[in-house]
């Protein structure tokens, strides 16, 4: 193995894997916990520019670790997307110190879960695929049980290892199954296995499951709410915008290339999938009064949309799919982070704390107001465009009754989230939130949603460089 | 000949709207009104210049060709469809963009008066001026897609000027209802993009007119539930415009949007945002002519002549005045639909299409007029409904002559503008279809009863006391009905005789004459002069003969009284099937099953589950439980009854 070639491919990790040493290093070196904060963010801003720069493709140890302009592309976007949430919990992490409680360990375990996404979505085999989801999922629970006094962080963290332990032993049962069938774990080599049999169905079927749960699919979707609910806001927004968008991104992939010879098995499980989990989802988020729950069971709605775009198996499809979750990953940010200035002020949670917040809040409520449309489609914000593509790429192959339900969900979607807006801009209340200021990072946390959501509305470059980068990895 | 500077006609109220909506809102009275006003006077000249230049000096009569003014590419999304902005200037369009900046011009005007001292002021501008804007992008709109951007764009300004009075929780319910009932045809609308936009391969409205029959029949050879794709796609476009232009049964939305101020109502409701989806069939007519031989155009009429007779029924009976202009205009924009519908391609067939662009245009200027003098009387009498008014004549001289004047012009009397453009729909729909032309016959007369019964009760019927003396509006509100009187008088003639609309707007472009039928015109002038008669005899003077009449109908009042009780087959559905049935069944479903099942796997190992309950919240072991049974069921369905 050329070792130049190593260091250009993998320099992400490398860089990631780095951070993380530096930061275990600092926590002995310093007392003064508020640095390592400034140098977590400092550290991983640096990362996310370089990341655009010159990192290397190609095939590593075999093929276990394969990249393409697509995946690095895709771990830019997942980079921008910790950045925000990390600007978003520092004044959270701050608080942290005050309590004197520890604050390194939630850069440490955030930085592991992410490298864990980076080798899960350039995995070649099953091998390196399960452990990147395992690196991912296995600090997240550590994170979940941040706010280590509050009963209920502890139980979202209990209860999304314990659901995490139980679906990625079914997705091993199902490697298992393929691997016995076919005799490899490499997805290129399995690919030509991959027909109707059925233990290869089976298999493929049970592997799924895995990566289900992640995207949190109907009925895999269980513990999202709780979790949600649970866990500090920061790790909330991590788990729902970046762990369930990396997942969906692999499983893109897995579904495009090894699994395309049985698309027609796949199609049927995602099209069911979908409407159950766009329904469900949105059922349920009507009747929430708590944002955090709200939020969750909305992002249950918005993941029966991302798999709905990949029942196209085209390159329209997968297009449309990374658009989305671009948009996804902006417009949930913008949201999670409004809910999460609030709380980090007031501790207040509930949607009715938010009536007559215009009054006292006016940008806020308006980002949250441009994050919401966004999440509905409404023109000209970016959501709108990741809708329209996912529909104009189902409608591509002719999946009308499924759009037609996709229609009949936005429209329920639409009414929610029309609820919050009016709370905040209609309703009246006699003690609204008062005004407050943030501090810069939570500043910078929330700008940069805004500024993701009207610039992938109006700025079509963005979703031609997709398309391109799709077409070169199809091909 | 250089058109680019058209793209500066929606940027100026784009720019106005900037302007107000980030410096001008706190600005005092009344400049945030005059910024928004000077924008969209800019608009119209350049607006006016457009039409004179493409009417008289590009063309000749008779040979108007299409031309793209400004034309950008968006966004690529294969190699066949992009995404484009643009001009796109043909004689429909240049006739909108002269409808829709002149009613906006002078409702900018209007508003200035009518909404001084209201503490959101520039507030209301900074939505005027969106509006505007998304109306203008509407209507020179050169593709499917800029047409669905602009077309929610102007769905979200009329949520936003509906629930403008927020503090009225009616405008809130007024305004999500208006939203989510449009939101829901617009669905459709994007449904039928999608399906036109793959099978065609194009977006842009060029293309799509000119492909021939064949071509159509080609390409959108594959069929759907019995129906082409394409027709498909057209009927799923025409619901999206039903929804905007309140048809049938997708009108509930119209007259609860009356709970914006009166100026909304009158450049929104009336003229512009409403007559979008008669503006969209127009704007495809040549393929919904073509595809199917025209299917999909007998559902448009039957839709347009059905929403025209319920609404003129539903309007002789309302009390509150802005009610009864909401169901005329649903009902006049049914008649615009039956003429499109009704219409043929080429020569004089293509009479129903230019009588629908004619009635579109005269009737933006006497309707706009209706709704702004009701806007003037609500201002000085203070209430919307009929019983509180009589007599005011004599208070407010000017309101009265104007509103005499439209209401003239929409009874279908010689020669005001509606007599010309009614009499052609009349026509249109004769030489179609027998039926057709009863029915619209039928609507004329009860347009006519109606418009003067609300003109005898507002104006005569009894001198009252009022509680404040009622005196007329200031200038700035009376200047523009005035101008809207005159536009409302000359409106019918001067485009029928000297500068005759069959030869400018045509389906194909080219000239017919148009003539006036005597024998049908004069019918359809004596059942309005009839209309007129009875509302005289019933509301002149102040009398219990109204009450005889309604009570004489009986049942067929009060149903009619109700709205035919649409709205409470709607909260049925809704309310009860939706959220009782179905949600009851889920929550029977949920209890029963999902926890009966739950429950009967969690007895056998109960002793666990209760220790488990101590540490934790109990739920835990469910939520595998679910995790398993997904699994279970999805590997049942696709292993043994998938494979098999």
């Amino acid at each position: 193995m050329d070792l130049s070639n190593f260091f250009s491919i993998m320099r992400g990790e490398i860089v990631l894997a780095a951070i993380i040493l530096i930061l275990l290093l600092a926590e002995i070196a310093t007392k003064d916990k508020e640095k390592v904060i400034h140098l977590a963010i400092g550290l991983f801003l640096v990362h996310t520019v370089l990341g655009f720069f010159g990192v290397g493709e190609g095939v590593l140890f075999g093929g276990m670790f394969k990249t393409s302009s697509l995946v690095n592309m895709f771990k830019n976007i997942l980079n921008v997307g910790v950045m925000i949430v990390l600007f978003q919990s520092a004044e959270w992490v701050k608080s942290k110190l005050k309590k004197n409680e520890r604050v390194t360990e939630f850069y440490i375990l955030l930085f592991s879960s992410l490298l864990g996404m980076y080798y899960m979505i350039s995995a070649g085999d099953f091998l390196m695929f399960y452990i990147g989801i395992e690196m991912a999922s296995l600090p997240v629970a550590g994170l979940a049980a941040f706010d280590l006094y509050q009963k209920r962080s502890a139980e979202a963290a209990l209860k999304y290892i314990f659901l995490a332990a139980i679906t990625s032993g079914i997705s091993l049962l199902g490697i298992s199954f393929l691997y016995s069938a076919s005799g490899t774990i490499f997805f290129d080599e399995l690919k030509p296995f991959m027909t109707n049999d059925s233990l290869i169905t089976l298999g493929f079927l049970f592997f799924l499951v895995g990566l289900l749960f992640k995207i949190s699919i109907v009925p895999f979707h269980l513990w999202t709410a709780d979790v949600y609910e649970g866990a500090p806001i920061g790790v909330t927004s991590y788990l729902s915008v970046i762990s369930k968008g990396a997942s969906a991104f692999i499983l893109v992939i897995i579904l495009f290339t090894m699994a395309r010879p049985i698309m027609e098995l796949w199609r049927e499980v995602i099209y069911m999938l979908s409407i159950l989990t766009m329904f469900i989802g949105n059922i349920f988020a009507l009747r929430q009064k708590n944002m955090k729950r709200f939020l969750a069971f909305s992002s249950i709605a918005q993941a029966g949309f991302i798999i709905l775009g990949m029942l196209s198996g085209s390159q329209l499809g997968m297009s449309a799919v990374v658009f989305f979750l671009a948009t996804y990953i902006f417009s949930n940010l913008g949201a999670f982070g409004v809910v999460y200035a609030i709380a980090n002020q007031t501790g207040k949670e509930e949607m009715d704390d938010y009536n007559g917040f215009y009054r006292t809040n006016p940008l806020l409520s308006v980002l949250m107001m441009l994050a919401l449309f966004s999440l509905a489609g409404i023109p000209p914000v970016a959501g709108f465009f990741g809708k329209f593509f996912l529909f104009m790429s189902a409608a591509s192959v002719g999946y009308y009754w499924l759009i037609f339900f996709a229609v009949i969900n936005v429209t329920i979607s639409l009414y929610y989230y029309l609820l919050v807006v009016r709370a905040m801009f209609v309703r009246k209340n006699d003690n609204p939130i008062p005004a407050f200021k943030s501090d810069l990072y939570m500043k910078i946390g929330l700008i940069l949603p805004a500024v993701g959501i009207l610039l992938l509305g109006l700025y079509s470059p963005v979703y031609e460089h997709i398309n391109e980068l799709v077409g070169m990895f199809l091909k | 000949m250089d058109w680019s500077y058209t793209i500066w006609i929606p940027l100026l109220p784009l720019i106005g709207f900037l302007i107000i909506g980030f410096v001008g809102r706190k600005l005092p009275y009344p400049v945030p009104g005059l910024i928004g006003t000077t924008g969209i006077f800019g608009a119209l000249v350049l607006s006016y210049i457009t039409a004179y230049r493409y009417f008289f000096v590009a063309n000749t009569a008779g040979s108007f060709e299409p031309i793209k003014g400004v034309e950008m590419l968006w966004m690529t999304f294969s190699d066949k469809l992009h995404f484009n902005m643009g001009v796109l200037l043909d004689p429909i369009s240049v006739m909108m963009l002269v409808v829709v900046t002149t009613v906006s011009f002078l409702v900018h005007l209007y508003s200035i008066g009518y909404m001084k001292g209201d503490p959101g002021f520039g507030r209301f501008f900074t939505f005027l001026s969106l509006f505007t804007f998304s109306m203008l992008g509407l209507v020179v709109a050169t593709n499917l897609f800029q047409i669905y951007f602009f077309w929610e764009l102007v769905g979200v300004s009329s949520y936003l000027l509906i629930g403008f009075y927020y503090e009225k929780p009616s405008a809130i319910l007024a305004s999500k209802k208006a939203f989510i009932v449009t939101r829901f045809a617009d669905f459709f609308f994007l449904i039928g993009i999608l399906v036109i936009s793959y099978y065609t391969g194009t977006f842009d409205f060029l293309t799509l007119n000119g492909m021939s029959e064949s071509t159509l029949a080609s390409v959108g050879s594959a069929s759907f539930m019995g129906m082409s794709v394409l027709a498909l796609g057209l009927t799923l476009a025409f619901i999206g415009g039903a929804g905007k232009s309140a048809m049938f049964p997708l009108h509930i939305w119209l007259p609860d949007a009356m709970e914006g101020p009166t100026p909304v109502s009158a450049l929104i409701h009336a003229a512009t945002m409403v007559v979008a989806g008669v503006f969209l069939v127009a704007r495809l007519f040549p393929m919904y002519y073509h595809v199917d031989g025209g299917s999909v155009l007998h559902i448009i009429a039957f839709v347009g002549a059905t929403s025209s007779l319920i609404a003129a029924i539903i309007a002789t009976t309302q009390m509150d005045i802005k009610r009864v202009l909401a169901f005329s205009t649903m009902s006049q924009i049914g008649y615009m639909m039956l003429a499109l519908g009704v219409s043929g391609y080429e020569g004089h067939h293509g009479l129903g299409y230019t009588a629908s662009m004619f009635h579109l245009f005269t009737h933006a200027f006497f309707k706009s007029l209706l709704f702004l003098g009701a806007g003037s009387i609500i201002h000085a009498v203070h209430s919307n409904y009929m019983t509180k008014m009589g007599g005011l004549r004599k208070y407010m001289p000017i309101t009265h002559i104007t509103f005499l004047l439209a209401a003239l012009a929409i009874a279908g009397i010689p020669p005001f503008a509606g007599f010309f453009s009614k009499d052609a729909i009349l026509d249109a729909a004769y030489m179609h279809n027998k039926i057709y032309f009863w029915i619209g016959w039928f609507v004329a007369g009860l347009t006519a009863f109606y418009m003067f019964r609300l003109y005898f009760r507002i104006f005569w019927y009894e001198d009252r006391e009022y509680h404040h003396t009622p005196h007329e509006s200031p200038l700035t509100m009376t200047l523009p009905l005035m101008i809207l009187a005159v536009l409302s008088v000359v409106a019918g003639f001067v485009f029928f005789y000297f500068l005759p609309f069959g030869t400018y707007i045509t389906p194909t472009g080219e000239e017919f004459h148009m003539h006036i039928d005597y024998f049908l015109a004069g019918i359809s002038v004596l059942v309005g002069i009839v209309g007129i008669v009875i509302a005289w005899i019933m509301y002149f003077k102040k009398n219990d003969k109204a009450e005889k009449v309604a009570k004489a109908f009986g049942a067929f009042y009060k149903w009619t009284y109700n709205k035919f009780y649409i709205d409470e087959i709607y909260m049925f559905v809704t309310k009860k099937i939706m959220f009782g049935i179905i949600s009851a069944g889920w929550m029977w479903f949920d209890t029963y099953i999902v926890d009966g099942s739950m429950n009967l796997i969690g007895n056998t190992t109960v002793k666990t589950s209760h220790a488990l309950k101590k540490i934790q919240s109990g739920k835990l072991q469910d939520y595998v439980y679910g995790v398993v049974l997904g699994v279970v069921a999805l590997a049942v369905i696709f292993i043994y009854i998938w494979t098999r």
